[in-house]
């Protein structure tokens, strides 16, 4: 266990370090320049220049990567170039609504997508199993900032329930306006993820309901559902478990799509911003943090995948896929 | 699964309650405003952008001048000026009583580090070209400031009404606000909205509420929203026309249109050809339908301007007939030129909105005369790097937001290459005329000059459009250089 550890940890690094590297390319190969967000129309080539060397914009890329990955090697993502504020304390003040955006509606479509695929692949034949089949086959084709569109104009403007944005102003001193500012972009987004996510369970569901074992156990006299308990979900877990773990990135995507539409001060609207104004060091820093994160995400799958699934544990020496 | 379905109910059940309380209450008379425009950060020297002028400009900081929201130009911190009969030594006289948000008295030392600033080094300012002609500046008494300039500037007054004047003990003004405006810079949740506390110790009149919280969105439908279901009290200007139909009737709010500076230009590059001759550019300009246009953009809002001014600037002449639609003339001007049968042109398109849908109608209005256009969309930046820097381009859509920027024609660097030695000696003589009247007329010649050579296509002017609760009265109209001074904004 130790050694598939090491090696494992070894793998996320070396992940880390290549997807860095492709990031910063691929920045520097987009056309454009941070300097003309900084300067209004009618600078002059001086300001420009000037601007430039300010920013370090002039040097040679391959200097530029250097100096970036000094300062990353000490854990430090520099400055903006457009706020000149630090980025790590500036990601840090956006967490607070990205983190808990992504985790409840993660959460919300885990707890919805989970019963609901069990329950359709149990019911597959019954007019509402297969209902539910069609509804989320919709969720599916339907892009999330639409749907945010949708529930904005139905409990906001129509029904006046919820807010149609924004976040409060003190942040999380009033725990109650902060989440009710959450509710429509964490229903929004785990719409759209239960939808996909149905079909997962769904599918995990039928190949262990037509197993040979479920079979058995019921012959042995196990009711339908002490078998499906008993033997049927932990079995229909190990394929789940390592979708939920692409499935939590993807609903840090949702988020970043959401921000937008609900107007709130996340990650996704920092990241939208950084991109317009080619904020170098903003964009790297969140897609650094973003990167890391799906690396651990991913390794955590797998270790939950070995502690659900002896099989894989008896390969000490393979990598799982 | 039992316990799964607990936690889902428990969930919902959090997430209903949640609908049902209230954001805490406000104080009374707070003015939400909403915007599109956040600041990049608080210096509009070193980079802040329009949303740091909106939010700051007479609010938090202050000049010697202020530009009123009819473009009169009257004393702010300056109590007194006085110029030399030469026109080349200014003396101003400071206000007196006038203290910092951190306490510190104004001195002419403030002024003199706040023109430093804009002139110097390292300026981020579009004031520092117009600035340069200071030569000296001295402070012979702490209320006393005289500025020597190299040559005359009748719009150095003006142009002194867009210098904020700020604590010289100030390091980092792009994170620390030291103004003398009645507000002073409260939170800011950057991402989110910006708070303007009421100062106490300001000198002047006592605003009339108590405090302005400006909120940002990237999107103007969240925007739109926000004023429908009262999150803000009013939108500082609106960019999205479809969205007026929505408050339009609706005794809730109120719809102001005022005039803004924005002009949608069809520029051309005069370099090259086929737009180095007038008579092709002329062509053009007249086979587009403005009035067309415009109402397809903006419905009855806006105007047509014929030329680079818009009716704020002080030399401003309608100048729509010049230009006018008449799509033979267009034939027989092609026909004068040699292109009888029409010629092919890429129009560099920015990606949003109004330009792409404005490239569309101009492809089909050019298409009726033979002329053949073809549509390339690119980003903001890619339009800053390859059109304004480089001039790689034949010809392009664009929004200039300036004031008084006609003087650009002036300047055959610039990135349209506008190059006619009478023009630019028009708009240098002007700046350097002992009047402003001798300046205006001047300026209007300039105009009426460009306007006749087809410089480029002055589509049309952007309406400026608030729409506010209808509780509110006392906000700015025309927020004239994307100022939006709050202190007269009032509920009833």
């Amino acid at each position: 266990m130790i050694a598939y550890l090491r090696r494992r940890v070894l793998l996320l690094a070396v992940s880390f370090l290549v997807a860095s590297c492709v990031l910063f390319l691929l920045l520097r190969l987009l056309p454009g320049d941070p300097a003309n967000a900084l300067l209004p129309m009618g600078a002059t080539p001086e300001q420009v220049a000037e601007v430039r060397h300010e920013l370090g914009t002039d040097l040679p890329p391959l200097e530029q990567f250097a100096s970036w990955a000094r300062k990353m090697a000490t854990l430090d993502l520099g400055r903006s170039l457009i706020s000149s504020l630090p980025v790590g304390s500036e990601i840090a003040a956006r967490l607070p609504v990205t983190v808990p955006l992504t985790l409840l509606a993660f959460l919300l479509s885990v707890l919805v997508a989970v019963p609901v695929g069990f329950f359709t692949a149990c019911r597959g034949r019954t007019w509402y199993g297969s209902l539910i089949g069609a509804a989320s086959q919709f969720g599916l084709a339907v892009p999330v900032f639409w749907v945010g569109i949708l529930l904005i104009d139905l409990f906001a403007l129509r029904l006046r329930l919820l807010p149609a944005g924004g976040f409060p102003v003190d942040g999380w001193a009033h725990p109650g306006a902060a989440l009710t500012a959450l509710a429509l972009p964490v229903l929004t987004v785990s719409l759209v993820m239960s939808a996909s996510l149905i079909r997962y369970v769904h599918s995990a569901a039928l190949d262990v309901l037509d197993s040979d074992y479920l079979r058995t156990a019921r012959a042995l006299g196990a009711s339908f559902a002490g078998a499906v308990w008993r033997h049927g979900l932990r079995n229909a877990a190990a394929p789940v478990v390592s979708v939920l773990g692409i499935e939590l990135a993807t609903t840090f995507l949702g988020a970043v799509v959401v921000e937008g539409v609900f107007a709130l001060p996340g990650l996704g609207s920092m990241l939208v911003r950084g991109f317009a104004q080619h904020d170098y060091p903003v964009i790297q820093g969140i897609l650094a943090l973003s990167t890391f994160t799906v690396l651990v995400i991913g390794f955590l799958t797998d270790l939950v995948q070995r502690l659900i699934d002896p099989r894989l544990r008896r390969t000490t020496t393979g990598t799982p896929a | 699964m039992k316990r799964q379905t607990a936690l889902f109910i428990g969930l919902a059940l959090v997430l209903t309650a949640c609908g049902t309380s209230t954001p805490p209450a406000e104080p009374a008379s707070v003015i939400d405003v909403g915007s599109l425009y956040e600041p990049q950060n608080l210096d509009n020297a070193g980079g802040g952008g329009q949303g740091v002028i909106e939010a700051l400009a007479g609010n938090v900081y202050e000049g010697l001048f202020r530009l009123t929201d009819d473009g009169q130009v009257e004393n702010l911190l300056a109590a007194g000026h006085k110029v030399s009969r030469d026109g080349l030594t200014h003396t101003f006289t400071l206000r007196e009583g006038v203290r910092f948000h951190s306490g510190d008295p104004l001195t002419g030392a403030d002024v003199k580090h706040s023109l430093e600033r804009i002139i110097g080094d390292g300026s981020k300012s579009a004031r520092k070209g117009d600035l340069s002609v200071i030569k000296g500046i001295d402070v012979p008494d702490p209320s006393t400031v005289v500025v020597t300039l190299s040559t005359r500037s009748v719009s150095f007054v003006y142009n002194l009404s867009q210098v904020w004047i700020v604590n010289d003990a100030v390091r980092d003004p792009a994170t620390t606000e030291d103004g003398t405006g009645p507000y002073k810079v409260g939170t800011w949740r950057r991402g989110s909205s910006l708070t303007l506390d009421r100062f106490d110790g300001y000198w002047g009149e006592r605003p009339d509420n108590d405090g302005a919280v400006f909120h940002y969105y990237t999107d103007a439908s969240a925007l739109n929203n926000a004023l429908l279901t009262g999150v803000v009290d009013l939108v500082t200007s609106e960019q999205s026309p479809d969205a007026l139909a929505q408050f339009e009737g609706d005794p809730r709010f109120r719809i102001s249109e005022g005039t803004s500076t924005t002009k949608l230009l069809l520029a051309f590059n005069d370099r090259e050809p086929p737009f180095d001759r007038a008579l092709v550019r002329r062509a053009v300009s007249a086979a587009i339908d403005d009035r067309k246009l415009l109402r397809s953009i903006w419905g009855d809002h806006g105007i047509l301007i014929g030329s680079m001014v818009p009716p704020s600037d002080p030399w401003y002449e309608d100048l729509c007939r010049l230009n006018a639609y008449d799509v033979a003339l267009a034939r027989k001007l092609l026909a004068e030129a040699g292109l009888p049968d029409g010629f092919t042109f890429t129009l560099d398109t920015p990606n949003y909105d109004p330009h792409p849908t404005i490239a569309t109608f101009v492809k089909s209005e050019l298409a009726k005369v033979g002329i053949t256009v073809n549509i390339r969309i690119i980003t903001a930046d890619e339009w800053y790097t390859k059109v304004y820097q480089r001039h790689d381009f034949t010809a392009t859509l664009q929004e200039h937001v300036n004031d008084r920027d006609i003087r650009w024609y002036g300047d055959p660097g610039f990135y349209w290459g506008y190059d006619n030695p009478e023009v630019a000696e028009l708009i240098k003589r002007a700046e350097t005329s002992a009047t402003a009247e001798t300046q205006a007329s001047m300026m209007r010649t300039a105009a009426r000059r460009i306007a006749e050579d087809a410089a480029s296509d002055w589509l049309y002017l952007n309406p400026q459009i608030v729409v506010s609760s209808s509780r509110l009265s006392g906000y700015p109209v025309n927020g004239l250089n994307a100022q939006f001074p709050v202190y007269d904004i009032k509920e009833r």
